[in-house]
């Protein structure tokens, strides 16, 4: 009997994981471009502000930035584990795996926002009045810190979506880990997510720090 | 089978069962359709909504030219005359030309002609139709709110702080548009590494699939920018955060570098899938093989990977530095070379073949005339000191909508009238067609060629009132765009009469290679009755020792293939 | 007059533009036709069921044909770079000193600033044969100055000064354009540039008074802030007529009357609705979020300028 994993128009399992993967890839290419136009601003105005750009980052709160950037690296690398794990049969650990994945990502997100709470509470948001940074550039700065690291979020929230998802539909038939790309595709994401927020560390929270 | 076509595909032809078993009688409730994840089903339906956008998109476009009859401003006000080029952009842009072949044809067609049953993700093809209608939704909603009035490009500080009318709505309905083509590229690239039928070699695929494969690649990696840059212009506008605000340190040009970094290569995210159009019609109906196979595909990849690095040539005047202008001219003179290379193929493709005349024909002889006059005017306009005293000018409007709308529309009605008895079954009537043809043709010259004289002259685009001196172009251009409504509207009446009065079509009226007339028109649900098995090269219209035969399609008539 | 001339050239760089643009097409017709005659001949040599020889493309038809014109359209695309490249090149080396002219555009007008300090209001008075050395800038969204038969053109950015230079060599009166769309009355953000003799020019800018300059910014302002479209007296909104009106008694809603005076204007302009003039609704927005105090000081020149006993004070 074929595999419920199995879907239309494809033959075998192994051919639709391929390109599940394939596919996911090309979304990963896209994603990058996307975020591609947050960094190619940010690098314009970091060459064009270096100073200001400096005296900005040094605003940002590198305990958050830092736990947080820990936070994510382990949970990409618990994901990693989850997924091997369900090529390998161990459907069990897979499935332990997840949930700390999809916990680590909320504690990312948890923090995310006590960190948005000070910063809202020293007006470092330069929309409204009262931005304490008199320097043209951070105000730049602080623009783009709130539109790279609020569009990371989303992209974090809807990984910890697409976990949970994975726990509930393997719920009563663990071997769907095994059958479906889901799971690997899935880690892909969230490896790639993780991979953003590191670029975002060292441009939001290491300028004028060294 | 003919001598000529055999050993080409190894078919094997089911007794017809008859039109009650094809994808369209499969299911018949409009629920059936809604959740379809059906390639042929929701390349339809992609075909209606484009269809929908593409009136609208006219009939903004008829009320300007009205209105620019006379040289006072006098039939719409001031705002309302921005509105509406602004919405005939915006609509054309993203609404129609952008998913016109790829998300119709190339929906309907690519599976049949690598010999998939489906495209890869079949689900994810469906939620790209209905992030499509989403953004559409936005977008009528923005018009029904009361417009916007920014110009497509969405040039900031004016679209991020000047303008009154409904920037956010507008980016947001070109922002989730932005992410069905991006989906549809992903799906089609896929679909097409994996799912190739046993034989279907890279270089056994028809030209149409390159373009397919080329056109996605550009999408899956412009698009994304578009989508932060109108993202990055409504965090602007919305939250008031400094971005591209110079009174705040910002730079209205990065705007334009990262909006021009998209919206270049979607020129070619129009023209590409023109290009696979007209080489399977070219090779189809001058009974010959394509002339350079081989060139023809890089030449789309050529196109597809310099048309990244060429944006710069839209802001020869905004500011940038000369040597940057230098770069981008240069770069814009590399990335017409492709392009003369598949126009001289073409014509070669004619040189001894057995020529007809039929519609989709016509359709692509015109498509030849229109993109290689744009293309001319392009080196033009790749000239800097040229481009200084043309860029924003009427002559800008003509060359691009000759690249457009010459080039990609002409090439959207050659595949419609190509494809159309594999679509739906029927045959339309070829003399109506062939007037459509040739109107449009005469139409749209009649409607833009003026327009190259008074850009020369100097009158700039987006003008509501303009100079006396330029009237007699204006009105020169507003009769032929009623030509050109006229020649639009017809293939609407003729091919809605095909569907319930015209000729039975039979599998391969045109006498064509390609997977896709090897099976019946309308093709089943799953495509193909037995899998196809691909053995040659595409394009077996003749013997390679011999020249294409007068008998050919008798021969083939004859022995009920078609 | 050379506004109608469709294709005036009038400056040194015109000629260049018009040269550049005459061999191009040149180039690109030879091509088209190249094309087109082949089509031609193709379709009708090879329509279906004559007697032309088919069978077999020629050996050379193959790789070195197509290798052929792959070469040539090359070396044809860069040789144009190269010549359109290299062209303009040779004009370097203008006589200086430049004469340098302010531009401050905004929607939806053009201020100019002479070098004398003599002002003027979407018109730029040129002197022939000396070159000019533009300096603009804008106050709000993009714009872009444009004078056809300069064939110059140039993006006017906010809060960065861009620079243009050109070389008149033609009198008359020529078209001055906003190319790049800048809102609502884009299209009436024109002009016209006036190339004088060089003696001419020099009287024209000593003669040029301070207020004048400044009623003739009024007026722009009063067409660009849409006063015009009420208080005109062919509107059909109703509004009172302004023509006349300064300096004069005004009646006003209730039995009071004041004096028409700066003050009186400034208030109505800010405040509409504090002095109501008798008969008319008060249906004036208030636009004290919309002009500043020059602009107010421009709009009262005007309006002012509107009854000629005052304006002659």
């Amino acid at each position: 009997m074929p595999s419920v994993a199995l879907r239309e128009p494809w033959q075998d399992l192994g051919h639709q994981r391929n390109s599940a993967v394939l596919g996911m890839w090309l979304f990963l290419g896209t994603e990058i471009l996307f975020f591609g136009g947050i960094f190619a601003g940010y690098s314009v105005y970091r060459f064009l502000h270096t100073a200001d750009f400096l005296a900005a980052g040094r605003e940002t709160n590198i305990y958050y930035g830092s736990v947080n950037t820990l936070v994510l690296l382990v949970s990409s690398f618990v994901m990693s584990l989850g997924s091997r794990a369900a090529r390998a049969g161990l459907f069990r650990f897979a499935r332990l795996c997840f949930p700390v994945t999809a916990v680590l990502g909320m504690v990312f997100l948890t923090l995310k926002g006590f960190e948005y709470n000070d910063d809202l509470e020293k007006h470092l948001f330069p929309g409204a009045s009262g931005f304490p940074l008199p320097e043209a550039g951070a105000g730049l700065f602080w623009a783009f810190y709130w539109v790279a690291t609020v569009v990371h979020t989303i992209h974090l929230t809807v990984g910890i979506g697409a976990v949970f998802r994975l726990q509930i539909l393997s719920r009563d038939d663990p071997q769907w880990l095994n059958d479906s790309p889901s799971a690997e595709v899935t880690s892909l994401y969230w490896h790639f997510v993780d991979c953003i927020w590191v670029f975002l560390y060292a441009l939001i929270y290491l300028p004028g720090r060294s | 089978m003919s001598d000529i076509t055999a050993g080409a595909y190894e078919y094997s032809r089911t007794p017809s069962i008859g039109a009650v078993d094809n994808y369209l009688t499969h299911g018949r409730t409009l629920r059936s359709w809604l959740v379809t994840t059906d390639h042929k089903r929701i390349g339809i339906l992609y075909a209606l909504s484009i269809t929908v956008f593409f009136f609208i998109g006219a009939i903004a476009m008829a009320i300007v030219r009205l209105d620019l009859i006379t040289p006072a401003p006098d039939l719409v006000s001031d705002d309302t005359y921005n509105k509406l080029f602004t919405l005939h952009g915006i609509v054309m842009v993203w609404f129609f030309l952008i998913p016109s072949i790829p998300a119709t044809f190339g929906n309907f067609m690519l599976p049949l002609m690598i010999g998939a049953k489906d495209v890869a993700f079949p689900r994810l093809n469906l939620t790209s139709w209905y992030l499509f209608v989403i953004g559409a939704l936005f977008t009528i909603g923005c018009i029904v709110a009361g417009g916007v009035d920014t110009g497509w490009t969405f040039y900031t500080p004016y679209s991020s702080q000047y303008s009154h009318g409904f920037v956010i709505p507008a980016a947001a309905g070109v922002f989730i548009t932005g992410f069905s083509s991006i989906l549809t590229g992903l799906n089609f690239i896929t679909t097409i590494h994996s799912l190739r039928t046993p034989g279907m070699h890279w270089f056994r695929l028809p030209l149409f699939v390159w373009a397919m494969y080329t056109t996605s690649a550009v999408m899956i990696l412009a698009t994304p920018v578009l989508a932060m840059t109108l993202l990055l212009m409504s965090a602007e506008r919305f939250f008031g955060i400094p971005i591209f605000d110079p009174a705040r340190g910002g730079d209205p040009l990065l705007f334009q570098h990262l909006f021009w970094f998209y919206s270049h290569p979607a020129v070619y995210i129009m023209i590409l899938p023109a290009m696979g159009v007209v080489s399977e019609i070219f090779t189809c109906y001058a009974r010959r093989r394509i002339f350079g196979y081989s060139f023809m595909v890089y030449c789309m990849v050529g196109i597809a990977v310099v048309g990244f690095f060429v944006w710069g040539h839209h802001m020869f005047v905004a500011g940038q530095s000369p040597f940057a202008n230098l770069v981008f001219s240069f770069m814009s003179f590399v990335v017409a070379v492709p392009s003369a290379i598949k126009v001289f193929n073409w014509t070669a493709t004619l040189y001894r073949g057995q020529i007809t005349f039929e519609s989709p024909f016509l359709y692509c002889l015109g498509f030849l005339w229109l993109f290689t006059f744009g293309g001319l005017t392009g080196l033009v306009l790749a000239t800097v000191p040229l481009d200084v005293h043309l860029t924003d000018t009427y002559f800008v409007v003509a060359h691009f909508h000759y690249i457009m709308v010459g080039g990609s529309v002409s090439a959207f009605f050659a595949a419609l009238h190509y494809w159309w008895p594999k679509i739906t079954g029927r045959m339309y009537d070829e003399a109506w067609a062939r007037f459509a043809a040739i109107l449009m043709f005469f139409g749209f010259n009649l409607t833009f060629f003026p327009q190259f004289i008074m850009g020369y002259a100097g009158m700039p685009r987006r003008y509501h009132a303009y100079a006396p001196e330029f009237q007699i172009f204006h009105v020169l251009s507003t009769a032929g765009a009623a030509v050109l409504g006229a020649a639009y509207a017809l293939p609407a009446l003729y091919l809605l009469w095909s569907l319930r009065r015209g000729e039975r079509a039979g599998p391969n009226p045109w006498c064509a290679t390609g997977l896709e007339w090897q099976t019946e028109s309308p093709p089943p649900r799953d495509n193909f009755r037995t899998p196809p098995v691909v053995v040659a090269a595409p394009y077996q219209y003749h013997s390679e020792t011999h020249g294409p035969d007068y008998q050919h399609r008798d021969i083939e008539r004859a022995q009920g293939t078609v | 007059m050379e506004i109608g001339n469709l294709f005036a050239e009038a400056s040194q760089n015109a000629g260049v533009v018009d040269l550049d643009f005459l061999v191009l097409t040149i180039i690109s017709m030879a091509i088209f036709l190249l094309v087109f005659t082949l089509v031609l001949v193709f379709c009708i040599r090879y329509r279906r069921g004559s007697n032309a020889k088919r069978g077999r493309l020629p050996e050379i038809m193959r790789r070195e044909i197509e290798a052929g014109w792959t070469a040539g359209t090359v070396f044809l695309a860069l040789f144009i770079f190269w010549w359109a490249v290299a062209a303009p090149a040779a004009l370097q080396g203008q006589p200086a000193p430049a004469l340098k002219i302010h531009i401050y555009a905004k929607q939806w007008m053009w201020q100019v600033e002479h070098p004398n300090g003599a002002r003027e209001i979407n018109t730029l008075h040129l002197p022939v044969g000396t070159p000019v050395h533009l300096l603009m800038t804008s106050q709000d969204v993009i714009h872009s100055f444009y004078v056809p038969a300069f064939r110059a053109k140039h993006d006017v950015l906010p809060d960065r000064i861009v620079e243009l230079e050109f070389l008149p060599t033609k009198i008359g009166t020529f078209h001055l354009f906003c190319a790049e769309f800048c809102g609502t009355a884009h299209s009436q953000m024109t002009g016209q540039v006036i190339v004088m003799r060089q003696e001419d020019y020099a009287h024209w800018r000593e003669v040029q008074p301070q207020s004048e300059t400044l009623a003739a910014e009024g007026a722009a302002l009063f067409h660009s802030l849409g006063c015009s479209g009420c208080h005109d007296p062919a509107s059909a909104v109703h509004a009172p007529d302004l023509r006349g009106v300064f300096g004069h008694i005004v009646q006003l809603q209730g039995g009071r009357q004041v004096v028409a005076d700066e003050a009186y204007v400034r208030d109505s302009i800010l405040l509409p609705d504090k002095d109501i003039v008798a008969g008319f609704a008060p249906i004036m927005p208030s636009f004290s979020n919309v002009v500043n105090n020059g602009q107010i000081e421009s709009l009262i020149a005007y309006i002012r300028s509107l009854s000629p006993q005052e304006s002659a004070q």
